[in-house]
């Protein structure tokens, strides 16, 4: 239980960051943390005491392994984090050109 | 079969616009107006073949639980025309309107991305798959509202893409606990398990989706970053975003999880229809105070969007019906005011409602569309909007929710007052405006016409005997409790 306890102070720490912080790259920073609390959360959620990894084995089925759904489900996340984080870094370097800044309260011509 | 289809075409016309444009976007045009075209005519064929079936189509041979599954039914077959009817004459609308920025072919790959991942979240049957071609939808719209590249449209992106990653980690939270307690992706086997579930586990659940897909659909507590990001992407970008996207991300997938999975519990129908009012009085009050036209536009989406919302909460078949029937009109005529703007914007170089004035004499075709979707939006007989407006307010009284009637009723007010503002200012101003900078080209031209005839024309629906070939499937899919499930497991 500990474990997921935990898992999700991290991920508050992520959504704390990401509504607090006034840096566009410590925001950027915050996503991560966030979607790296739940992707170990649902990591944990297929995780069991002393399972062995979900391959076959010689002599008909392994019944003790983990289950290996999370893990693909993770990865495609992971592959889509990735994107989004490169898309982030790269409207904030465009920001930087424009504005000369990286502080979010600077950057405010939009309102309304 | 042809669900696969509406993904591979337009997966593929991105890859080969991407491929074989050089510096003229000519081929880029050519591939993906055929694209859509095609993609028309299979959502059209698919929405009127399916009726009251449903088709589930399993990828690579395997059988459903192990596999991930594609479903055809009334629901998404709707919902497949309109993505595909509005992203035909944003193409149309796109072809010169486009060419002011540079590089204009990566426009067009990147809407045909738009499209997959629109096309992908409607005709899937897995919910992680849903979230990955939510994903893959919402890459393209980041990158579209920045497309102008200036300062502004860089801003709204950064917002977008915040608020966009933040719901879209919440989804996948959400995702997390929906395997963990069913053991299964496949959206039917989820809604079959969770009914022999503790009901404690769908109501944490659902309130994770609930603000995940809510940020998608913009309702109003979660609503910030939708007129930074409606009002600075180009014009048919806007329409596209405001019209399709967050119906197609938010408002179905509120639809096929809420409804379909988790069975409507009576709490969140409620919440639904709290939220669906206070988006409808607060949106317009905002709206009404609003100069720029695209920000005016936005604040009233968010107010629309309410609207179906409360239609959705109301939960009797008639209030369905018109939250139904509310999603097709909407796209219809935001779609046309968006365009009305852009062309505006093109030709006077403004979006400023203070600097424009009588257009009737420069932009004829524009003045008189624009009237037509602002009388439908503000919900006057014959158009659209009137008829689910109207449909919607019967529900809210025949299940003696009286208060939200009256809501919706004040809110429609206030929709025709900001309309009348934006015709007032906008379009009948007292300075006449003679010289343009840019003429409005033909293809802007025809995608403006053919919204507005649409505007009229889809009033037709209503009457019983197309009702019941048309709107009535969509609404049976929706109503019925396991339906769905009974649907793709059962077969």
């Amino acid at each position: 239980m500990i474990v997921y306890i935990l898992c999700f102070t991290l991920f508050l720490v992520g959504i704390y960051g990401a509504l607090t912080k006034r840096d566009l790259i410590k925001i950027i920073l915050s996503l991560g943390i966030m979607g790296y609390a739940v992707n170990l959360m649902i990591i944990l959620f297929a995780y069991k005491e002393g399972g062995s990894f979900a391959i076959l084995v010689k002599d008909g089925i392994n019944s003790n392994m983990v289950d290996p759904l999370p893990q693909a489900l993770i990865l495609t996340s992971i592959v889509i984090e990735l994107g989004i984080t490169a898309m982030l870094v790269a409207l904030s370097i465009r920001l930087f050109q424009k504005y000369k800044t990286f502080d979010i309260t600077k950057i405010r011509r939009l309102s309304g | 079969m042809i669900l696969p289809f509406l993904i591979i075409i337009p997966l593929l016309a991105a890859f080969l616009i991407t491929l074989i444009s050089g510096e003229k976007d000519n081929w880029a045009i050519v591939l993906s107006v055929l694209a859509e075209m095609s993609l028309l005519t299979l959502a059209l064929f698919s929405f009127f073949t399916t009726g009251y079936d449903t088709y589930v189509y399993e990828m690579s041979g395997w059988k459903i639980p192990l596999t991930i599954c594609l479903v055809q039914d009334a629901l998404s077959g709707f919902m497949l025309v309109i993505v595909n009817l509005i992203a035909l004459t944003s193409l149309m609308f796109s072809i010169s309107y486009i060419r002011q920025y540079s590089s204009p072919w990566k426009y067009y790959a990147l809407f045909m991305l738009l499209i997959t991942g629109m096309n992908g979240v409607i005709a899937t049957g897995d919910i992680f798959n849903l979230f990955v071609f939510m994903e893959i939808a919402l890459f393209a719209a980041y990158a579209l509202v920045a497309f102008g590249a200036k300062a502004e449209e860089y801003e709204a992106a950064f917002k977008y893409a915040v608020m966009g990653s933040i719901s879209s980690t919440l989804i996948l939270l959400g995702i997390g606990i929906l395997y963990a307690s069913t053991s299964t992706l496949t959206m039917a086997h989820i809604a079959a398990e969770l009914q022999t579930k503790d009901p404690q586990v769908t109501y944490w659940v659902a309130a994770v989706f609930l603000v995940g897909f809510g940020l998608k659909s913009a309702v109003m507590p979660f609503h910030a970053w939708l007129p930074d990001a409606h009002s600075s992407a180009p014009a048919p970008i806007s329409s596209m975003l405001s019209g399709v996207l967050i119906k197609a991300l938010g408002i179905y997938a509120i639809i096929r999880i809420f409804f379909n999975i988790f069975g409507a519990p009576p709490v969140f129908l409620t919440i639904f229809m709290v939220l669906g009012s206070i988006s409808i009085i607060v949106a317009s009050y905002l709206a009404l105070g609003q100069w720029d036209l695209k920000r005016l536009l936005a604040y009233s989406s968010i107010s629309q969007i309410g609207f179906i919302l409360l239609g959705l909460g109301i939960g009797s078949k008639l209030a369905i019906l018109g939250a139904v029937f509310h999603i097709l009109n909407h796209a219809i005529f935001k779609s046309l005011l968006f365009y009305n703007a852009g062309s505006v914007e093109m030709a006077l170089g403004t979006r400023d409602l203070r600097k424009m004035g009588n257009l009737r004499g420069a932009l004829p075709v524009t003045t008189s569309t624009s009237m037509i979707a602002s009388l439908s939006v503000a919900g006057l007989p014959p158009f659209n909007g009137f008829f689910s407006k109207l449909i919607i307010i019967i529900a809210a009284v025949q299940s003696q929710h009286i208060i939200y009637a009256i809501i919706a009723v004040i809110g429609s007010l206030l929709t025709l007052a900001y309309f009348m503002k934006v015709q007032r200012y906008g379009f009948h101003g007292e300075t006449v405006i003679n010289e343009i900078k840019k003429p409005v080209s033909l293809g802007m031209k025809s995608a403006m016409i053919i919204l507005a005839v649409l505007c009229v024309v889809v009033s037709i629906l209503i009457i019983p005997g197309i009702r019941e070939i048309t709107l009535d499937p969509v609404v049976s899919v929706i109503i019925s409790k396991t339906g769905y499930i009974q649907a793709v497991i059962g077969r």
